[in-house]
């Protein structure tokens, strides 16, 4: 139905042939696009398939080498992003683009303040204007909220609003439910669907295959410069569009089979943390992790499992509690002291603490083993058998890379994770601690991830899994932990929890009522 | 690669040193007399005595490495405090205040045989040096206070140490003028030439000592990654503060050292106006070198023979011997206008093609472009 209605509708935004070239990398080949009016209209590829690069094109932030970009029909060339801005196209990023300090309103007006007089800004019309905006689109928000106490659901719509505001015809959603539960992405879908039915247009980028055969009325799919293909999402479903994404079959969720738990390995209990602030966000938590088996925690994220992570991994102090680590007392340890007892850490933040992205892949390789042999002896490293170890890394974990001498920061995000893994998942392990081990990677590295996970578990190591991708929760855990306000309100078997029981734990707490507005903690 | 690696490095520096000449060239013309009208070989008769004095003679040679010297040990005192991520406006307190214990405890050792004195005036001299230097990286571990604005401070208490030490306790008897008493048998041998002292040696050693901490040994491996990513570092298990601490006292050796050679070498007292800028020197030193020691080596070299020739320059151009402090002035201005260095040359910028190759490859869960 509403397929067929979007089909007959005028094109809004034609690409034709952009063609992109970057030093060695055809970053756009000939990408034909054409969005029409009041569609939303889904981009799949790859990371570093070229998406970024086509929608900063449209953005103004990069110049096309060929190709042309048409307007309501009318070819236009936009230099810049305020170029953008003002023939209508407006772009959501994924890392919101707001300043926490200041008000919903000031947000929005921010770089448009609309003059009362020369001097003053005519504050009143424009929370008038913000108010009748967010009424229209069922978000209606008090504009005099400061941004950083919103939850990020409201974040998220104070980033539509502000493109609304501005006339965009043209959204462009850059992985715009990342952060979001799964009630809240329901929330911002009607929003979208509201949108469109004005005549907006919507360009959808996601990796979440199943959220974007929900929403998009058409997907185009972006593989290594090249459109690979159109559907639209009655005619396919998410194996088809894996392979086309992929160029291979892909095998989305991977065969955990039985697991044997055996022994406790970690042992949590009553564990309090402090945040940076020094307010207490985890109030007393009581878990355990066995050998053989996976224990996913859910939540959204800033419920304080970043901070239960770094109490885990010695990076914080618990200010109360006990943890052990297959029997010994671990409460407070250095992270050298953890790694030395066999913990495995992945980070949740790979450019701040899993790598040092200066350095080359070499060091990186090392850079929680650099001080112990073989690496070195007492002051001197052995350069020869830390480059054999970081070519044996990249070998099995298959990082894409020229050479293990060059910059961490010159790999995808991707291969980024995939040395820091291959780095935390060597040798023998007594407990890995993974925190959002597949954020913002690819079909096939995630793929490959989730395989590495169940090989750890299945060699007999505890498995701490903490992501805020409720699919990853579920698909990979032997039992699951929901994490709400500092607290654990549930643990269920992994096997027969919900997607939706999970999300509503993870919404409410297992209390009633809707999502609150105001983000928890927020003072 | 790695030749590739090297010209990266050296080429905005190289640049810096071609525009800096350029713009004291300038100068030099302005600066001849008006009477005669411009004169437009000035600077090459200039830059020739420069040269001359430098590298002309034996003597030019030997005066270019003593000069060196110096700013070399200074300039690594700066530039591995560079690698930890930490800006040492400081060499110049550590080395006046080792300088000043090396003219202490060679007045007290001046009787002592050499083989004793000197190693403890040196010993001591590069204690002082690593504790002044300390300070600022404990208070910058444990309070937070940065170091930039605790070593500058730490300057003048140093400067105005060595006043009272010399003006005070220590004033030698019978001196015309405040100063310590002669160093006496503390005095480090001069090895070669009119005054080419064993200090000089301490400094060439330095270099391949301190390149091989830095890129071949676990604790330079900590160092450079608590520069280039303190949290990664937390996270590998490495202690960022004690690091730090470590870092600062080693870099005040290094300046500590510069200074007892300086007087144990050369004056063989602490006078009370002692107006060398050798510490300040060393911050254009380890920019000019890229914080690499090789880097640091060849740019000591480079300012030490400028300062060498820049008598020569005076007698046979007529061109005060303060220019070249206008050249060091020029090349550090332009080391730090990077950008304006790549404008004129149209060099692209080292990182504008890894972020252009970032843009394809990167995520969209990682980083969004600008």
């Amino acid at each position: 139905m509403v397929v067929t209605q979007a089909a007959t509708r005028p094109a809004a935004l034609e690409m034709r042939g952009v063609t992109k070239r970057f030093p060695g990398v055809v970053a756009n080949d000939h990408i034909d696009l054409d969005v029409r009016r009041g569609e939303i209209h889904a981009l799949l590829g790859e990371n570093g398939a070229g998406k970024t690069t086509l929608m900063n094109i449209l953005y103004g932030l990069v110049t096309p080498d060929e190709g042309e970009i048409l307007l309501g029909g009318k070819p236009v060339t936009i230099a810049s992003p305020s170029d953008a801005i003002s023939q209508g196209i407006s772009m959501v990023h994924q890392h919101f683009m707001l300043v926490p300090v200041l008000t919903v309103a000031e947000n929005i007006l921010l770089g448009e303040e609309p003059m009362a007089n020369p001097v003053f800004m005519d504050r009143k019309g424009a929370h008038t204007r913000i108010r009748e905006l967010g009424r229209f689109f069922g978000s209606e928000i008090d504009p005099d909220l400061r941004v950083g106490s919103l939850s990020v659901g409201w974040q998220q719509r104070v980033e539509i609003l502000k493109a609304l505001y501005r006339n965009a015809d043209i959204l462009v959603l850059d992985e715009p439910t990342a952060v979001l539960t799964p009630q809240e992405t329901k929330e911002i879908f009607t929003v979208l669907r509201r949108l469109t039915a004005e005549g907006t247009s919507i360009i959808f980028i996601s990796h979440k295959l199943y959220e974007v055969l929900e929403i998009a009325d058409r997907i185009t799919v972006i593989r290594r410069g090249k459109v690979v293909g159109s559907r639209i999402p009655s005619e396919t479903d998410e194996d088809d569009l894996a392979e086309l994404m992929v160029g291979r079959e892909v095998q989305l969720t991977v065969d955990r089979g039985e697991s044997h738990p055996g022994e406790p390995m970690l042992t949590v209990s009553g564990i309090q943390v402090k945040d940076d602030r020094g307010h207490e966000v985890v109030h007393g938590v009581d878990f355990e992790v066995r050998a053989g088996e996976v224990f996913g925690i859910a939540g959204v994220a800033g419920n304080g499992q970043d901070e239960l992570v770094e109490a885990l991994a010695g990076l914080r102090k618990p200010s109360g509690g006990t943890v052990q680590l297959s029997g010994r007392a671990i409460t407070g340890a250095t992270p050298r002291r953890m790694h030395n007892l066999g913990e495995g850490f992945v980070p949740a933040d790979r450019h701040r603490f899993g790598l040092v992205l200066a350095f080359p892949l070499t060091d990186n390789s090392v850079l929680t083993s650099y001080y112990r042999p073989p690496f070195s002896r007492g002051l001197v490293r052995d350069d020869d058998a830390i480059r054999r170890h970081a070519e044996k890394v990249i070998a099995d974990f298959d990082v894409r890379t020229p050479s293990p001498t060059v910059p961490a920061s010159t790999l995808s995000g991707g291969n980024q994770q995939k040395l820091i893994v291959g780095r935390e998942f060597f040798g023998d392990l007594q407990l890995l601690v993974l925190d959002q081990p597949t954020r913002g990677l690819d079909v096939g590295s995630i793929e490959f991830i989730h395989r590495q996970v169940i090989a750890k578990r299945d060699a007999g190591a505890a498995v701490l899994l903490i992501s805020a991708e409720l699919d990853e929760v579920l698909e990979l855990s032997d039992r699951i932990g929901v994490m709400f306000r500092g607290r654990i309100v549930a643990v269920m078997d992994g096997r027969s929890a919900t997607r939706e029981e999970v999300g509503l734990l993870m919404a409410t707490g297992g209390r009633e009522g809707p999502p609150p507005i105001i983000a928890e903690g927020a003072a | 690669m790695t030749l590739r690696r090297i010209r990266d490095a050296s080429i905005i520096p190289a640049l810096a040193i071609v525009l800096a000449l350029v713009l004291g060239a300038v100068i030099v013309i302005f600066s001849s007399p008006l009477i005669l009208g411009l004169d437009f070989t000035l600077p090459l008769v200039a830059y020739k005595a420069l040269v001359e004095g430098s590298f002309g003679s034996f003597d030019g040679v030997i005066s270019t490495i003593v000069n060196a010297a110096p700013l070399i040990l200074a300039g690594l005192a700066v530039g591995i405090a560079f690698k930890a991520g930490l800006f040492n406006i400081g060499a110049q307190g550590q080395f006046l205040t080792g300088g000043l214990a090396a003219a202490a405890i060679g007045a007290w050792l001046a009787h002592a045989p050499g083989i004793v004195a000197i190693p403890v005036a040196l010993l001591a001299a590069i204690a002082v040096g690593a504790a002044y230097g300390a300070i600022p990286g404990f208070l910058k571990s444990f309070t937070g206070a940065h170091e930039v604005v605790t070593t500058i401070m730490l300057n003048y208490i140093a400067l105005y140490i060595v006043a009272y030490v010399v003006t005070g306790p220590l004033r030698a008897v019978g001196a015309t003028f405040a100063r310590t008493p002669d160093v006496g048998n503390a005095s480090l041998p001069i090895l070669v030439g009119g005054n080419g002292h064993l200090g000089v040696v301490f400094a060439f050693i330095a270099i391949p000592v301190a390149w091989w901490l830095l890129y071949r040994s676990t604790i330079g491996f900590e160092i450079r990654t608590v520069g280039a990513g303190p949290d990664a570092a937390r996270y590998a298990g490495m202690r960022p503060r004690l690091l730090i601490v470590i870092t600062m006292a080693f870099c005040g050796g290094l300046a500590g050292l510069a200074g007892a050679g300086e007087i144990l070498g050369l004056t063989g007292y602490m006078p009370a106006g002692y107006s060398t800028n050798v510490g300040f020197d060393g911050i254009t030193v380890a920019l000019l070198g890229q914080a690499h020691p090789v880097g640091i080596l060849f740019a000591g070299l480079l300012l030490g023979a400028m300062r060498a020739g820049s008598g020569l320059m005076q007698i046979e151009a007529g061109v005060p011997a303060q220019m070249v402090d206008v050249l060091q002035g020029a090349i550090l201005f332009f080391l730090t206008a990077e950008i304006l260095v790549r404008y004129i040359f149209r060099i692209r910028a080292r990182s504008a093609k890894v972020s252009e190759l970032q843009t394809v490859a990167e995520t969209y869960g990682g980083q969004a472009a600008p």
